[in-house]
């Protein structure tokens, strides 16, 4: 399956923020299915953290009581774009945590669909952006609640920090609720580190970088916890973010 | 140690410190005290290099060493610990993280080798004892959930750990309880009542000079020194007043 032989253009609501100069010559964007079956767990760790624009389509589907835990770490030195659409049957769990972390003028972006298409099946999303310079780091999110998907659970933890006033993050979370008796959070946060911490560190003799890589660490970390490589994805996330410090 | 020559320094445009002179040598213990707003936090906030405190004129020398030539972290490599009135709460970081790397950020700066995780340790233990806390507390969040005395011990026992020349301590004493004040004020003999270390105490009570005794005892009022003397004075202002002694 593919996508659209046309290339987007802003006015399409999934790209609006998206680096189409360099999504063009990836386009169209082979769509990878993930299908796991009824009572089954399924796991996937994304880390794009090379050197050449990439972008990544994942359709997963989870049949009911399905489980997938799905980690992104989206720390490279160009365009990093992971798109996903995942499909709950009943009682199924969904998964996302994702770490962005990107300076210069580059853009990262996570976009996601998640549809509670049966009762009862619980999605999380912890998405967590480190941006610098005159990068841009995007999070647009819609859980979407079928009629009749009662008891549905589905939250957004959605965060970026901001390293220079010259960077941006875009962040939105979207519901679309068909459905009585559910239960939808989201949390959505942009800031900058403090300055009385940041001083605090330097007085006690830590070097501007380090004393940010501090307070970053614990931040991005939240991304990974639980994760099977949680150690080792926090790690590659670290030397991410030293790179960049 | 500490040579001050003619110091201003300005907030948001306002004059603070308006031509401060103060020396200190090596093995002497200063207190300046004074009215609030007198530019106490000030001095101790220029010398440390925090963002906002702009110098306009004067110098100030560590051993020689221009401060105003160093941004904070060099500041303190070069021996200038800053025990702060107000310390941060840093969530998600542990204390014993922070420090060793903060200790080993200093010796780097130095050209002395790093301290091991097992080195750490122990002077961390040793300290902790000092300041009678437990090393349970200092695997927890920078400052995050610790009453107001823990904080202030917590101080103290970051500087054992760094073992700086200089220590400023801006109100150390404030929102402590009477044990806690006794605790750090021994703490504060320990680690830096010695030749080669000089310590200035910023206080607004005489009750913290009981513990550390001042070799000098400084009024500051309206951004300079307007009166100085020997521990006596601590008690002459606390008996008569700001208005009446420095006038």
């Amino acid at each position: 399956m593919t996508q659209a032989v046309t290339l987007p253009t802003r006015r399409d609501e999934a790209y609006r923020y998206a680096d189409l100069t360099a999504l063009e010559p990836l386009w169209p964007v082979p769509v990878q299915d993930i299908r796991v079956a009824a009572g089954e767990h399924g796991a996937l760790a994304v880390i794009l953290d090379g050197a050449n624009d990439t972008a990544q389509d994942i359709a997963i589907t989870l049949e009911d009581g399905a489980e997938f835990d799905l980690r992104l770490l989206n720390a490279g030195s160009a365009y990093g774009r992971l798109s996903v659409t995942v499909t709950l049957g009943k009682a199924a769990k969904f998964h996302l945590g994702a770490a962005q972390i990107a300076g210069g003028d580059q853009t990262v972006e996570v976009v996601t669909q998640v549809i509670h298409a049966e009762p009862d099946a619980i999605s999380t999303q912890v998405v967590r952006s480190v941006l610098a310079g005159h990068a841009t780091g995007t999070y647009l999110g819609k859980v979407a609640v079928a009629r009749g998907a009662i008891g549905t659970d589905g939250s957004q933890s959605i965060r970026a920090m901001l390293l220079d006033r010259t960077a941006t993050a875009n962040a939105r979370p979207e519901l679309e609720i068909y459905a009585d008796d559910v239960k939808c959070a989201h949390g959505c946060a942009v800031g900058e580190l403090d300055p009385q911490s940041l001083f605090y560190l330097a007085q006690r003799g830590l070097p501007p970088a380090e004393a940010k890589k501090l307070m970053l660490q614990a931040f991005i970390a939240e991304a990974f916890v639980g994760a099977a490589d949680e150690e080792a994805l926090t790690d590659t996330a670290l030397k991410a973010l030293e790179a960049m410090l | 140690m500490l040579n001050i020559q003619n110091l201003s320094a300005t907030i948001a445009d306002k004059q603070i410190l308006k031509g401060l002179s103060l020396t200190i040598n090596a093995g002497e213990i200063h207190a300046i005290m004074g009215p609030n707003g007198a530019g106490k936090s000030t001095l101790g906030y220029t010398l440390g290099g925090r963002p906002g405190y702009e110098v306009t004129g004067g110098s100030a020398t560590l051993d020689g060493v221009d401060l105003f030539d160093l941004e904070p972290h060099e500041r303190a490599a070069a021996g200038l610990f800053l025990g702060f009135q107000y310390p941060v709460e840093i969530p998600g970081v542990s204390f014993v993280q922070f420090l060793r790397e903060s200790a080993n950020a200093q010796r780097k700066a130095r050209g002395e080798a790093p301290l091991s995780g097992g080195e750490f340790l122990k002077l961390a233990k040793e300290k902790a004892a000092l300041l009678r806390m437990d090393m349970d507390m200092l695997k927890r969040p920078v400052n995050v959930g610790f009453s107001g005395g823990e904080k202030k011990r917590a101080e103290m026992v970051q500087m054992g750990i760094l073992d700086p020349k200089l220590a400023i301590l801006d109100e150390t004493d404030s929102g402590l309880d009477i044990d806690a004040l006794r605790i750090c004020g021994e703490g504060i003999n320990a680690i830096m009542r010695k030749p080669n270390k000089a310590v200035l105490l910023i206080t607004h009570y005489q009750r913290l000079l009981d513990y550390v005794k001042p070799d000098f005892v400084h009024v500051l009022a309206g951004g300079r020194i307007v009166k100085t003397g020997g521990a006596e004075l601590a008690l002459e202002l606390e008996e008569h007043g700001y208005e009446a002694v420095a006038a």
